[in-house]
């Protein structure tokens, strides 16, 4: 066993600190065991339908339908929190007021509040008789139950993805080139749309990626809003539940599987757009 | 009358105007108001109503499996993240990059997946569904899938923290120790862990605020069985569901106080401790 552990790493000698072996033996036996063995079930599982079964599995109407939902309002959820996080982030960089440190404090509260709280919370309010809700329906808007109160319920729990992606961009930007921009001639509003926007355009993009990516595997704060309405308002986690309840076990794991991959494109995409800003700067 | 000039990178007075209400009203009714709404609907039947929905045998069970999933799951994702970042930022190993990767993918993951995974693994037509049937061992539906379920969702956030800021800190210190006779242990505990305790701590506040809050991973394998199987944020679903608002809100004000508690602890640190923590916190 350590004769190969050597011949794996042929460096080790070299290290001058003690506990290279332990240290990475741990990380690699508890992520191998907690995490890439169990996934490794999943993307097994729907081989047992061949590609047939698995093709049949996930092109029923209902779980298109729960996918397409799933995917295009957590787009939409994450062009949203983009336009709206670019505005924050600015507000918080590079304006003073009193309280901004609460409101760059509470930019966070989707990540720190436990997801089944902000689904009874925004049901609540956006029920025909809550605060929000009840205004909206005289419009004859309704949000609660539909699909639209997914995409509310996506909105609130990506935010902080972008706003938090965008902000520290932005503070390193130096104020040099907005001031030549300024000094050529240019109003304010050319320099913010065709000097300052382009240089932001990597980390919003970035802050877009994991907004979306979160918002299309949400579950908890989006259930009690949905109203969960086969192939209108039903998201595809649930239906990943929905079918394990009915012991379709290769059924979910098909639906879980297309979720994974779209996760690992998600994550490839981050990658390249973070070594495209690292060679930007 | 005297004409203030703007310096060249300054927003003019309207456009401040307009975009800080924007902005302030934006996350007022995206994220302040849910968050009134639970607190205003606990309280809705008064403080002694609320103690008694609190003190309901149920509500604690709940709060008791949320301590104990969390109490297992946030010590050991700790302990990983501590080796996970002395490994990566102290040695040169060849796939370092793709460790890294590997360590977040749970980041990235659904919560429902997540839960899926270990019943494809332990569940009745999983993996070792049968013989851990015939042995009486009850993974899934009992408190053990729960406590890998919190384990899986709350799985890179120490790592993630201390990864960053011990390759940031270098290893010349503690070689510097190393080369004075210092022993591995006491190399860690008085030369690194010093340098990165806030930053850990960082990481274990939201560790901790994740593994109490779980819902969609630990819904997949819990079962739902009233006072058995349920963590609080299970049983603010059980509740809703049944229309007991009042009680369910009293639940959901629980878990929201923690969440506030964090984000407290949380801004503090980045404002106390700002040069000790990972970059990305810096503010």
């Amino acid at each position: 066993m350590s004769a190969t552990g050597l011949k794996l790493f042929p460096l080790r000698s070299r290290h001058m600190l003690p506990g290279f072996r332990l240290s990475l033996g741990f990380t690699l036996f508890y992520l191998t065991s907690l995490v890439l063995i169990p996934l490794l079930a999943l993307v097994i599982r729907p081989a047992e339908l061949g590609f047939g079964g698995f093709w049949t599995a996930i092109s029923t109407p209902r779980v298109l339908a729960s996918l397409r939902l799933s995917f295009g309002m957590a787009l939409a959820a994450a062009v949203i929190d983009s336009f709206f996080g670019v505005i924050i982030a600015w507000v918080l960089v590079r304006y003073r007021f009193p309280g901004k440190g609460l409101l760059d404090a509470v930019i966070d509260l989707p990540f720190a509040l436990p997801t089944a709280v902000a689904g009874i919370a925004l049901s609540t309010l956006y029920a025909p008789n809550g605060w929000i809700g009840s205004l909206l329906i005289e419009h004859g808007i309704r949000i609660a139950y539909t699909p639209y109160g997914v995409l509310v319920a996506m909105i609130f729990i990506s935010l902080p993805f972008t706003v938090r992606t965008v902000q520290p961009v932005m503070a390193e930007l130096g104020l040099e080139v907005e001031e030549a921009a300024a000094t050529l001639g240019a109003t304010r509003l050319q320099t913010i749309a065709r000097v300052i926007l382009p240089m932001l355009g990597p980390a919003v993009l970035t802050g877009m990626a994991m907004a979306f990516a979160r918002a299309a595997g949400e579950y908890g704060s989006i259930i009690f809003i949905a109203g969960n309405i086969p192939a209108v308002s039903e998201i595809a986690p649930l239906l990943i539940i929905t079918k394990l309840e009915q012991y379709d076990y290769a059924g979910a794991a098909a639906i879980g599987v297309v979720m994974l991959a779209a996760s690992f494109v998600m994550l490839l995409a981050l990658n390249g757009l973070q070594s495209w800003a690292a060679k930007r700067r | 009358m005297k004409k203030r000039f703007l310096k060249p990178a300054e927003d003019p007075l309207w456009l401040r105007l307009f975009l800080g209400s924007v902005a302030i009203a934006f996350i007022a009714v995206l994220l302040l108001l849910p968050l009134a709404l639970v607190f205003k609907e606990a309280f809705a039947n008064g403080v002694s109503a609320l103690w008694t929905a609190i003190k309901e045998p149920d509500t604690l069970a709940s709060v008791r499996l949320s301590l104990i999933a969390a109490g297992i799951a946030v010590p050991l994702n700790t302990v990983f993240g501590i080796a996970a970042a002395w490994c990566i930022a102290k040695f040169d190993f060849p796939g370092k990059t793709f460790l890294v990767t590997l360590i977040d993918l749970p980041f990235s993951v659904s919560p429902v997946v997540a839960g899926l995974i270990y019943v494809l693994v332990f569940g009745a037509q999983g993996w070792f569904g049968r013989s851990l049937a015939d042995h009486d061992i009850h993974i899934l539906f009992a408190v053990p899938g729960i406590v890998l379920a919190t384990i899986f969702v709350t799985f890179p956030f120490v790592a993630r923290e201390l990864i960053p800021l011990m390759v940031d800190q270098g290893r010349d210190e503690e070689e510097a120790a190393a080369t004075l006779g210092a022993t591995g242990f006491q190399t860690f505990l008085r030369v690194t862990l010093p340098n990165i305790k806030w930053g850990l701590l960082y990481g274990v506040l939201l560790c901790n605020a994740r593994a109490l809050g779980e819902f969609g991973a630990v819904s997949v394998v819990s079962g739902h069985i009233r006072g058995v199987t349920n963590t609080m944020p299970l049983h603010v679903q059980l509740l809703y569901d049944n229309y007991d608002y009042a009680g369910a809100f009293t639940v959901a004000a629980l878990l929201a106080m923690l969440a506030l508690l964090t984000l407290v602890f949380k801004s503090l640190l980045e404002w106390r401790y700002a040069d000790e923590l990972a970059a990305a916190h810096r503010h």
